[in-house]
C-alpha cells in the first residue's frame, strides 16, 4: 500500500528529526533536524492529499514558505550566537537560567 | 455634655457637680501635652533620648531646654486647675443638706452585651470627693517639687506626662461609678506606676523593679476581675449603688467569696502580706514618685476600694476580720524589717507597708471612717517624708557630683549623717512628720491612729464583729490581738523613723570632706511644697477630733462620710463605744509607747556608725531583718527560679521549640525541595525543555490513543 509506506517514511524521518533535536547540540544540526521535522509533516500532507483533495498542498506550500522565512532568521541568530560565543554549541544557550 | 440617663431628682442636679467629669480629664490634658512636648522633637529627627547617660542628658537637655519651661507650668497647671475644681465641688457639697445618695452622671455607653450594661459614669459622693481633694491637693504639691527634683533630667517632660497621666487614671479610679470604671482606672495608675517606677530603664534593676510590681499586681487584679464576675452573676449589674443594693437579698457565701476576690486585689494594690513585696521594689523610680504614687495614693487605693465595696464586706464579718488580720500582721512585719534598712527610701517604703497595714486593721474591723482618715494623714505626712528624702537624696547626689565620687551611694544612711546643718528646712519638716507617723499629739498621725487602735479596742470589747469567728477563733480574741500588734507596731515605727532621722540628720557629716562642701538646701521650689505639707502634718488631726479631746468641732470626717460607709460600720461595728476613762487610758498607753520609742532610739542610734564602705558585714537577726527576711531570695528559689526553668525547659524547649521544628522547619523542607525540583526542571536549558515538551505530546497522544 502505498499510502502506508508514506506514511511511515515521514514518522521515520519526524523521529529522526526529534531525535536530533533532543540530543545534538550543535545549533546548525539542530536547525537541519527541524527541517527535517518540517519535511516529514510535509510528506504526510501530501500523502493525505491523495485521500482529502488539495488542502494538504496547500498547507505544504505555506509550510515551506514559512521554512524559509524561518530559516533566514534562524540563521541570522545562529550567525550572531557565533559572533558572540565565537562557537555555535547550544550549552552556551543558557541566559533564560535565573 | 448631655448625661445619657438621669436619676431622679438629686440635690446636686445643675449645680458646679455637673462639672465632676472634668476633673479627671484635666490632668490626661496635661499629660497629652507632655507627652507630645517628648514626641515632638523625636519626630522632628532629633537623636533618640537614650544613647548613653551622659550624652542623653547632655542631648536632651539642650534639646528641650525650649520646651522645658512649658512642661513647668502644664504639669503642675493642671493639677492646681484640677484642685480648684475639687475644691469648688467639695465646698458646693459641704453647702448642700441632705446629701444621702450618690450623685451619679454617666456620659456614654461602654459595653451594652445583652443583660449587662457598663457606662462610662462618674459617682460623686462625700468619700471620692475626699479621695480627689487629697489626690489633687497632695499631687499639685509634689509636681511642683518635682520641678526642682527633676530639673536636671533628661526626661523632664516624659516624667510630667506620666506624673499627669498617673492623677488622671487615679481619678477615675475613685471617681468610676461602677466596679468596670474604677478598674480602668486601677489598671491605669498600674501602668503609670509601672511606667515610672521603671522611668530610668536604661539601668536593668530599674526596669525589673517596674517589671516585678506589675506582675505581682496581676494576682491582685486577677481576684478584683473574678470578684466583678461573681458580683455580675448575682446582681445582674456592676454599677457601685445598683449591685450593693441588689446584694442585700445574696447568700452569705457570695458575700464571703466576693469579699475575699475584693481584698485579693486589695492586697495586690496596696502591698498587703503576701503580694507587697513589689513595693520595696518600686522605690527605683523618682523618689517624688514614691511620694506620690507610692505613699500617698495608689497604694491606699485598695484602702479606699474596701471603704467603696463596705457594703460587700459588712455582709462577710469573716472576711473583714481576715483583712484587719492581715494588715495587723503585714503592721508588725513591715515595721521589723524597716528597723534594719540602710537605704533611706527602703526604709520609707516598709514603712509605708506598714501603714497601709495599719489602715486594713481600720477597714477591716468596719471602722472605714478611721481608715480613710488615716489614709489622708498619711498621704500627708508620708509624702512629707519622701519629699525630705527626695530633698536630701537631691543634695547627697549633687555633693558626691561635685565631688565627682559616681560610685557612693546617695541613698544610704551611713553616708549621711549632720544634714541637719546642711538643710534646716528639710530636717525640720522631716522631724515634724517623723513625730507625727511616731505618734506624738497633737499631730495628724496621732489622731488617726489613736482612732484606729481605739476602734479596735472598743470592737473588741463588743461588737458583731466581735462575736463572729474566724476559723473557729472567736472575734474578739483577735482584736485584742490585732490591738496588741497595733501597739506594738506603734513603739516599733517610732523607733525605726527616729532612727532614721538621728542617723541622716545627726551627729558628725560621714558624706567625706571633698563631697560635703557641695552638700546645699533644696531650692524653694522643693521646700515650698515640704513646709505645705509640714503644715497639713501639724493640722490634719483637726479633721476628726475625738470627743475626748474636743480641740474643735469633733468627728467631722465621721460624720462627712457616714452616708457612705456608716451602715456598713454599724453593721460590723455595732453601737461599741468607748467610754472615757478607757478611752483616756488608751490615749495615754499609745502616747506613752510612741515617747517609749523615740526614747529606745535615741539611746540605740545616737552613737556613730561606719560609713557604708568601712561597715562590717551584719550578722544574725539584723542581717536577716536587713535582707527582709530573706523573702525575695526565698521567692527566687521557689517560685521565680523553677518558673524559669519550667519556661525554658518544658515550654520553650519542649513545646516551642519542638513546634518550631515540625511546622516551621518542616514547611521550610517541603518548599525547598519543591524549590529544587523546579529548579531542576527551569534551568535554562533548551535542551531539556525540548525533551519536556516532546515526552508531553507523548504523554497527549498516549492519552488519546488509550482513551
Amino acid at each position: 500500500m502505498m499510502l502506508g509506506d508514506a506514511l511511515i517514511v515521514s514518522a521515520i524521518l519526524f523521529t529522526i528529526g526529534v531525535v536530533g533535536v533532543l540530543t545534538r547540540r550543535n545549533a546548525i544540526i539542530l536547525f537541519m533536524c527541524v527541517e527535517l521535522m518540517l519535511n516529514a509533516v510535509n510528506l504526510s500532507f501530501v500523502t493525505f492529499a491523495k485521500l482529502h483533495g488539495v488542502g494538504g498542498h496547500v498547507f505544504v506550500i505555506i509550510v515551506m514558505t514559512i521554512a524559509a522565512a524561518e530559516a533566514a532568521v534562524g540563521l541570522a541568530i545562529v550567525i550572531s550566537v557565533f559572533r558572540h560565543f565565537g562557537a555555535v554549541d547550544l550549552q552556551n544557550l543558557k541566559l533564560l537560567r535565573r | 455634655m448631655a448625661a445619657l440617663q438621669t436619676a431622679s431628682a438629686h440635690p446636686l442636679d445643675g449645680s458646679l457637680a455637673e462639672w465632676v467629669w472634668l476633673l479627671p480629664l484635666l490632668p490626661l490634658l496635661g499629660a497629652l501635652l507632655n507627652g507630645a512636648l517628648v514626641l515632638w522633637p523625636r519626630l522632628s529627627g532629633v537623636t533618640a533620648e537614650h544613647a548613653s547617660l551622659d550624652a542623653r542628658e547632655a542631648e536632651t537637655g539642650r534639646r528641650l531646654a525650649g520646651t522645658r519651661w512649658l512642661t513647668s507650668i502644664v504639669g503642675p497647671g493642671v493639677m492646681l486647675a484640677a484642685f480648684a475644681l475639687a475644691v469648688a465641688i467639695f465646698s458646693t457639697m459641704r453647702g448642700t443638706a441632705d446629701l444621702v445618695t450618690p450623685f451619679v452622671r454617666t456620659y456614654a455607653s461602654w459595653m451594652p452585651v445583652g443583660d449587662l450594661s457598663i457606662d462610662w459614669g462618674v459617682q460623686l459622693d462625700q468619700l471620692s470627693v475626699l479621695m480627689s481633694l487629697v489626690i489633687t491637693g497632695v499631687g499639685f504639691l509634689i509636681h511642683v517639687f518635682s520641678v526642682g527634683y527633676m530639673a536636671s533630667d533628661g526626661g523632664y517632660a516624659r516624667y510630667f506626662a506620666y506624673l499627669n497621666l498617673f492623677v488622671a487614671a487615679m481619678l477615675v479610679l475613685v471617681l468610676g461609678s461602677s466596679y468596670p470604671v474604677m478598674f480602668v482606672g486601677w489598671e491605669g495608675v498600674g501602668l503609670a506606676s509601672y511606667l515610672l517606677i521603671g522611668f530610668w530603664f536604661s539601668e536593668k534593676a530599674n526596669a525589673d523593679a517596674g517589671k516585678k510590681a506589675f506582675i505581682v499586681n496581676r494576682i491582685g487584679d486577677f481576684g478584683f476581675l473574678v470578684a466583678m464576675f461573681l458580683l455580675f452573676s448575682t446582681t445582674g449589674t456592676l454599677d457601685f449603688v445598683g449591685a450593693h443594693s441588689a446584694l442585700a437579698m445574696a447568700s452569705p457565701a457570695v458575700f464571703t467569696a466576693a469579699a475575699l476576690f475584693l481584698f485579693l486585689g486589695c492586697a495586690g494594690k496596696s502591698a498587703q502580706l503576701p503580694l507587697y513585696i513589689w513595693l520595696p521594689d518600686a522605690m527605683a523610680g523618682p523618689t517624688p514618685v514614691s511620694a506620690l504614687i507610692h505613699a500617698a495614693t495608689m497604694v491606699t487605693g485598695g484602702v479606699y476600694l474596701v471603704a467603696r465595696a463596705s457594703p460587700v464586706f459588712a455582709g462577710a464579718p469573716e472576711v473583714s476580720l481576715f483583712v484587719a488580720l492581715i494588715g495587723a500582721i503585714t503592721a508588725l512585719f513591715a515595721a521589723t524589717i524597716a528597723l534594719r534598712q540602710w537605704d533611706i527610701k527602703k526604709v520609707l517604703a516598709y514603712s509605708t507597708i506598714s501603714q497601709l497595714g495599719y489602715m486594713f486593721v481600720a477597714v477591716g474591723t468596719g471602722a472605714y471612717a478611721a481608715g480613710v482618715f488615716h489614709l489622708v494623714t498619711h498621704a500627708f505626712f508620708k509624702a512629707l517624708l519622701f519629699l525630705g528624702a527626695g530633698a536630701v537624696i537631691h543634695a547627697m547626689h549633687a555633693a558626691y557630683h561635685h565631688a565627682h565620687q559616681h560610685d557612693q551611694d546617695a541613698q544610704d544612711l551611713r553616708n549621711m549623717g549632720g544634714l541637719r546643718r546642711y538643710l534646716p528646712i528639710t530636717s525640720a519638716t522631716m522631724w515634724l512628720a517623723t513625730l507625727a507617723i511616731a505618734g506624738v499629739p497633737p499631730l495628724a498621725g496621732f489622731f488617726s491612729k489613736d482612732e484606729i487602735l481605739a476602734s479596735v479596742f472598743a470592737r473588741a470589747q463588743g461588737s458583731p464583729l466581735a462575736s463572729a469567728t474566724l476559723l473557729g477563733v472567736p472575734g474578739s480574741a483577735l482584736l485584742y490581738l490585732i490591738y496588741a500588734v497595733g501597739i506594738i507596731t506603734a513603739l516599733l515605727t517610732a523607733i525605726y523613723m527616729t532612727r532614721l532621722m538621728l542617723l541622716a540628720f545627726t551627729g558628725a557629716n560621714r558624706t567625706g570632706d571633698q563631697a560635703s562642701a557641695g552638700l546645699h538646701e533644696a531650692p524653694s521650689v522643693m521646700t515650698i511644697p515640704m513646709i505645705a505639707l509640714a503644715v497639713l502634718t501639724v493640722v490634719g488631726g483637726w479633721l476628726n477630733l475625738p470627743e475626748l479631746l474636743p480641740l474643735g468641732p469633733t468627728h467631722l470626717l465621721s460624720d462627712w462620710l457616714d452616708p457612705v460607709t456608716g451602715d456598713a460600720s454599724r453593721v460590723l461595728g455595732g453601737t461599741a463605744h468607748l467610754d472615757h476613762g478607757t478611752e483616756l487610758m488608751l490615749v495615754g498607753t499609745a502616747v506613752a509607747i510612741a515617747l517609749i520609742g523615740i526614747g529606745i532610739a535615741y539611746a540605740r542610734f545616737r552613737s556613730p556608725v561606719a560609713t557604708r564602705e568601712n561597715a562590717v558585714p551584719e550578722t544574725g537577726i539584723a542581717a536577716l531583718l536587713g535582707d527582709a527576711y530573706r523573702v525575695d531570695a526565698g521567692l527566687d528559689r521557689t517560685l521565680v527560679q523553677p518558673l524559669g526553668v519550667f519556661a525554658s525547659r518544658v515550654l520553650w524547649q519542649g513545646i516551642d521549640q519542638r513546634i518550631d521544628r515540625a511546622f516551621v522547619a518542616g514547611g521550610a523542607l517541603i518548599t525547598r525541595v519543591a524549590g529544587q525540583a523546579h529548579d531542576a526542571l527551569g534551568a535554562g536549558d533548551v535542551g531539556r525543555y525540548a525533551w519536556v515538551i516532546v515526552l508531553g505530546v507523548l504523554a497527549m497522544l498516549a492519552a488519546f490513543t488509550l482513551r
